[in-house]
């Protein structure tokens, strides 16, 4: 249509958008989601972890972090990394295998893949033949040996991926060199372990599941000797010298053999099941580290007591009279242990265990007197407690920065003080240009500060809002502490802990000022905490107020949730930031805005009921405003009702599924041979498409009106110092807006700071804006006479920001869920408007002023809106003109957990989860740009090296 | 009673004015009378608005030929096309040219005095196989009352036929604006959205936008039932069909002339109570010298000449409202306020 034609392009403006925005995904946060595999280069000193969606992550040194995909996007079973070399090998659940290498490229290393490959037995072959269960990259580098499930060892070069046939070890072969009776064909069955002789890589150890060991000689392809236990066979590990090496097995056992150079058949040194005499689980993986003061250490994963411990995830660490079960409260993945790697050193001397669960990564310091954790610094498992909401605050004063980690440093003393073993790499990303501040709420009233300044999101300070609240869990209660005679002695570990004690107690929305350090928290239960920071300990009483949102309603039942019931008397608070106040919304609904202003010290909040301020100076409410409109039955009630209803369709869609299928069922039976089934089949599948061709999903189109639900859920606060009443006199305000489209104004008196304490604050209504539209008002702002959004509470009294300018008009932004519009003020009439859902049919989700740089020249910036849409666009849109700068698509439409946890920061970064475990960084400024950047160079490697390498046992064939 | 007086082309003034010197010349000051005028094709048509008065105006030649009659005894018939050189055929209309004898006449009232409802619009420039069809939700209580769905529809591409997904009306609501206009069916396939294509936007996107648009819908359709399409007659010269509210008979005829066609977008109007007083419209701010830069002037310039019309309605609209509490300049014609349309969205 004519009225939508574009005009010109302003070549001007173009170049410029060129030098200001640019869209990147830069770096995940946080833990990956389902990981399934894990590996360690010692030579590299780098972790991998591979996931079931198929990609793999480098780990080094702090901000050293590589990322890969592999285009199946199949479960990693195994990752093994080539000795002395910066490749790796992958092995996916589809039996294929990938190589990868670290090459740098422009100044920076690159993670690649290189090759991938497929085992291919002989034509006709069962697919197990040539399944692979156990990868030996030997250290010769040039080989790669393959354990499969039928027994046979395949063995291919590297990095052709060659199968060299005449190398094969057939389980033929081995047995045709076993002068043993009781041994036959199936002794040979499935390769569960390979392992390198520690001192002769001409040697390795093949571990079949049947117990069967055989020390095989690869120059003179014969057996050296061969060990056969009475357990399935689960894992093997190569003592240190390689005089002995030790089998753990399936009934919970492990075995010591001795390797001497008589050719008989052994019997083991030693045969224990640690946590007997009762049936025990599998011991699925062993390490035996020895010391220099002589007692080995042996940690193990798994061989709980089957029916009292069998659901423990457990890794056990014994040392002489030393014996710590690890108990991770997710499933164990893998572990890797990091010990002494040059290859001259006598002794193991193991430093650091590492541990994959599913949900965490946890290291033990094993060097220090009873095993204490390492503290990640990367890697944070984001989801320990489900996050509810996140807030991000940039460029944080150096003052309460440092404040914040003392406060963190505090709760950390648990930790081990030993630097972070895994270090390998060399970061070389320009220091970040800032302190970012991150801020996530979470489901069991805690609030997490996240150092986001750079590329390892990392653990400040946690504060936990529950002790102010009277709550079923008794808040002493440490699951750390362990019996002494408490056997077997579980320890847990780990920060994994996603259960709830009462879901009222989530955090739903965060409001920090970074230069008075005042904090507001919200949550589900209707509760306002604000919070000042104290660099000590302290016991105070919270002061308590109440603020009745239905006011005058009548009639009214409200069906939810109960408030929470508050903790009398004084309460002792660590250093941190301790709250001084409490408001409950009665009804306790769910906090849905809020706003702080630090500078008047006030408080705003509001639910799906109304809205309310109150004075945290004088701890005294000013005002309640109800929102609600009078047949909104649902909002009444509460989220309870809504809840029901939507279980009785789910169980209606499932019952319907339910009857379906019992259908086609019978219809099966019936038929007697095989076309009448086919038949019933497709008449059946007919029927079912002629249903679903019957009741297809329809959307109703209606425009909204005033009695819709939900109207008067509060859905943004806003404080600005601005001209409401005349053009003369500016004053303080408080603007809300609803879901409804109406947009409260309220005009402020505060008190002058000398008589701050002696009179009220008072409020009146000034303005009531109704858009037509009704759409959900998600933000409103105020540009000043120059059009740029007025500065932050104190902003300006600590010399970071322009004072606003008051001498020309000023303009009231309204941003609802479809368009943006501008109206002047204090007179309010339209402007300006940009209908985006009419349009585009979009819908805006979330929307913030961000700062954007020009990457050429360091004095040009400008203030836009970034949006992020309903279908996982974003879209830059120029303040004070409203027009589309540019879009970018980021998140799948499809995953709405995405867009509703997007966060956007200051200066044109933002982050959303992409998983419950992982924060998904991009940034939309040319300028501010936060990635990984890092060169991972190879070690010196000594000529002899090679014959005494020690690191191929570490990377050897672990089970799957 | 003829006259004969001069007025200046360029600037024409106001309908009130004109009005007003109507009734001056003729010296009928209290006098309720309906203006009219040859167009060049010979049509009388009315003049009752800015825009028709300029429109009639603008196609003096040099001499504009006005009919005045008093009010009451006003034969409203008399207007519309053909009407002056086919006297006798004065229910004569561009819809059904054939049905006009049977038709007993009916009298309705002038346009001003009724809200459209719904109407048939750009007929001259879609294809005969779509209708694009306007609904007032402005004007009625009734709920929109119509549901959408996903389908498929068979198109012809470069690749022969082809099946494509489209967006197509499931349901109607019984008593709706929908149905009450008997202009969309049910599994009419959706083309437009307000001018916007929904091909390749999903149903909820769709849905969004026709929910955004719901004070003044324009959704152009495919019918399903291809045989009551409009037949296009060669004289149609750029106006349009119309129907209204469905107690009339739809083929009644009906002479909105070009009232429409230039009608601006009857956008909504937020509402503001300022002290808890009235609710009052928010009037357009008038833009300020200071707030149209270099980039707006262009558009103002784009857009006037894109817009032959320039909306009336709603600046009287907005007078009355800003008589009540607020004084603001009002908007010359031609310097029309920024916000009024899709123009300057799009950079």
């Amino acid at each position: 249509m004519r009225r939508f034609l574009r005009p010109g392009h302003d070549p001007v403006r173009e170049r410029l958008k060129r030098d200001l925005f640019q869209f990147n995904k830069t770096v995940e946060h946080g833990f990956p989601h389902q990981p399934s595999a894990l590996g360690y280069s010692p030579f590299l000193r780098l972790m991998a972890i591979g996931t079931r969606s198929g990609a793999i992550k480098l780990y080094g040194a702090p901000g050293v972090e590589f990322m890969g995909l592999h285009e199946e996007n199949n479960t990693v079973m195994q990752i093994h990394f080539i000795p002395d070399q910066c490749q790796l090998v992958t092995l996916l659940d589809d039996n294929s295998l990938h190589l990868w290498s670290l090459k740098q490229h422009g100044g920076a290393s690159e993670l690649r893949e290189e090759h991938r490959f497929t085992l291919k037995g002989p034509p006709g072959s069962p697919p197990s033949a040539t399944q692979v269960t156990a990868v030996l990259p030997h250290s010769s580098r040039e080989v790669l040996y393959l354990g499969t499930e039928s027994g046979n060892i395949f063995v291919v070069e590297l990095p052709s991926f060659q199968v060299l046939e005449d190398r094969t070890i057939t389980p033929e072969a081995v047995l045709h060199r076993i002068p043993e009776d009781n041994c036959n064909r199936r002794s040979c069955e499935l390769v569960e372990a390979l392992r390198e002789h520690p001192k002769n890589p001409d040697q390795i150890l093949i571990g079949y599941s049947r117990a069967l060991i055989v020390l095989w000689d690869l120059q003179n392809n014969k057996a050296i000797h061969h060990f056969l236990g009475s357990q399935q066979l689960e894992n093997l590990y190569w003592q240190r010298d390689g005089s002995k090496f030790i089998s753990c097995h399936y009934d919970g056992s492990y075995a010591q053999w001795p390797v001497s150079s008589d050719n008989r058949q052994s019997e083991p040194l030693e045969n224990t099941v640690p946590y007997g005499p009762f049936p025990c689980k599998a011991i699925s993986k062993i390490y035996w580290q020895t010391t220099k003061n002589g007692l080995p250490y042996i940690i193990f994963q798994g061989g709980m007591p089957r029916a009292s411990y069998g659901d423990r995830h457990s890794i056990s660490v014994i040392r002489g009279s030393q014996q710590t079960a690890f108990d991770f409260t997710s499933r164990v993945i893998d572990f890797f242990i990091i010990f002494s790697s040059d290859p001259a050193a006598e002794f193991d001397d193991p430093s650091a265990l590492v541990v994959l669960a599913e949900e965490e990564l946890v290291v033990i310091d094993l060097k220090s007197a009873g095993w204490p954790a390492v503290h990640p610094p990367y890697l944070a498992s984001l989801h320990c407690s489900a996050i509810t909401c996140s807030h991000h605050v940039s460029n944080i004063p150096l003052k309460l920065w440092e404040r914040i980690i003392s406060a963190g440093s505090k709760q950390n003393i648990h930790y081990s003080s030993m630097p972070w073993p895994i270090d390998g790499g060399t970061n070389i990303a320009p220091d970040p240009p800032q302190r970012d501040l991150l801020l996530t709420g979470h489901e069991d009233g805690t609030v997490r500060f996240w150092d986001a300044s750079g590329v390892c999101l990392h653990l400040l300070y946690k504060l936990s809002t529950v002790r102010v609240f009277l709550t079923d869990a008794d808040p002493n209660d440490n699951m750390n502490t362990v019996g002494e005679d408490e056997w077997p002695p579980l320890r847990k570990v780990g920060t994994f802990d996603p259960y709830s004690d009462d879901p009222r107690l989530g955090i739903q929305k965060i409001y920090l000022c970074k230069y008075s350090g005042y904090l507001a928290v919200a949550g589900t239960a209707g509760q306002v905490l604000v919070m000042e920071l104290n660099d000590e300990d302290a016991e105070h009483v919270v002061d308590h107020a109440e603020a009745d949102l239905l006011q005058d309603q009548e009639g009214y039942r409200w069906k939810g949730h109960e408030k929470l019931k508050t903790r009398d008397g004084p309460v002792r608070f660590e250093a941190g930031f301790q709250p001084f106040v409490l408001v409950q919304c009665q009804p306790p609904a769910v906090v849905t805005s809020l706003a702080l202003h630090s500078e008047w010290k006030l408080v705003a909040f509001g639910t799906s009921h109304g809205f309310g301020l109150f004075d945290h100076q004088q701890k005294r409410l000013v005002f309640v405003k109800c929102t609600l409109h009078p047949s909104d039955q649902l909002a009444l009630e509460g989220p309870l009702s809504r809840v029901k209803s939507l279980k009785k369709s789910l169980r209606q869609s499932f019952r319907r599924i339910r009857r379906s299928r019992v259908s086609s069922r019978k219809r099966r039976g019936g038929g007697g041979n095989a076309s009448e089934v086919q038949e019933a089949n497709a008449k059946f599948d007919q029927d079912a498409l002629q249903e679903m061709e019957l009741a297809p999903v329809q959307r109703k189109i209606e425009a909204r009106s005033a009695e819709d639900s939900f109207t008067g859920f509060v859905r943004t606060l806003y404080f600005a110092d601005t001209f409401l009443r005349d053009s003369s006199r500016h004053c303080p305000s408080l603007w809300a807006g609803t879901n409804g489209g109406t947009v409260y104004a309220f005009c402020l008196r505060v008190p002058p700071a000398e008589r701050r304490m002696d009179e009220p604050v008072r409020a009146e209504q000034a303005k009531e804006i109704q858009l037509m539209h009704r759409a959900p008002v998600v933000g409103i702002l105020v540009l000043d006479g120059r059009s740029t959004p007025l500065p932050e509470p104190l902003e300006v009294a600590h010399d970071l920001s322009k004072s606003p300018d008051m001498q020309g008009s000023h303009q009231l932004l309204v941003v609802s869920e479809e368009q943006f519009k501008v109206f002047t003020l204090p007179k309010v009439s339209s402007k300006l408007k940009l209908k985006l859902t009419a349009l585009e049919g979009c819908r805006v989700r979330k929307v913030t002023v961000a700062n954007f740089g020009s990457c050429k020249t360091d004095d040009y910036s400008e203030n836009d809106l970034a949006v992020l849409t309903n279908l996982g666009d974003i879209q830059i849109i120029s303040l004070p003109f409203l027009k589309l700068q540019i879009r970018y698509p980021c998140i799948r439409k499809e995953d709405v957990s995405g867009i509703a946890s997007c966060v956007f920061t200051k200066y044109g970064q933002g982050f959303y989860l992409i998983s419950p475990s992982e924060f998904e960084r991009f940034s939309l400024s040319t300028k501010w740009l936060v990635e990984p950047r890092c060169i991972v160079d190879m070690p010196e490697v000594t000529s002899n090296n090679h014959v005494h390498n020690k690191s191929g046992t570490e990377n050897a064939a672990r089970k799957s | 009673e003829f006259r004969r007086f001069s007025l200046e082309r360029s600037k024409p003034g106001k309908f009130e004015e004109f009005y007003g010197l109507l009734q001056h010349v003729h010296k009928i000051p209290n006098v309720d009378v309906l203006v009219g005028y040859t167009d060049i094709h010979g049509d009388l048509l009315p003049i009752n608005n800015d825009d028709n008065y300029h429109k009639a105006v603008s196609t003096a030649n040099p001499l504009l030929r006005i009919f005045i009659q008093r009010k009451e005894d006003a034969d409203y018939s008399a207007f519309g096309t053909d009407t002056m050189t086919r006297k006798k055929n004065v229910l004569s209309n561009v819809l059904r040219p054939d049905n006009h004898k049977k038709k007993p006449h009916i009298v309705i009232s002038m346009p001003q005095d009724f809200r459209p409802v719904s109407s048939i619009i750009d007929v001259d420039i879609l294809p005969e196989t779509h209708r694009r069809v306007r609904l007032y939700k402005y004007g009625t209580d009734k709920p929109l009352g119509f549901y959408i769905r996903d389908g498929s529809s068979v198109r012809v591409t470069p690749h022969g036929l082809e099946k494509v997904p489209g967006i197509f009306i499931s349901r109607l609501v019984p008593g709706g604006l929908a149905q009450s206009t008997g202009l969309l069916a049910v599994n009419d396939e959706v083309l437009e959205v307000n001018g916007i294509e929904v091909s390749g936007k999903s149903l909820d996107q769709v849905t969004d936008m026709m929910i955004a648009n719901s004070r003044n819908l324009i959704i152009t359709v495919r019918p399903a039932n291809q045989r009551n399409n409009v037949v296009r007659n060669s004289r149609t010269s750029g106006s349009s069909s119309q129907s209204t509210e469905s107690s009339l008979p739809s083929s009644t005829p009906n002479i909105l002339g070009n009232l429409l066609q230039g009608e601006e977008e009857s956008d909504e109007e937020d509402i503001i109570i300022e002290d808890s007083g009235e609710p009052q419209q928010i009037p357009k701010a008038a833009p300020t010298s200071e707030s149209i830069e270099s980039l707006s002037q262009i558009e103002l310039l784009h857009e006037s000449t894109q817009n032959g019309f320039l909306p009336s309605s709603e600046m009287n609209l907005s007078h009355s409202a800003g008589s009540i509490s607020m004084e603001y300049e009002a908007p010359e014609p031609g310097r029309k306020s920024l916000e009024e349309d899709g123009t300057i969205i799009t950079l």
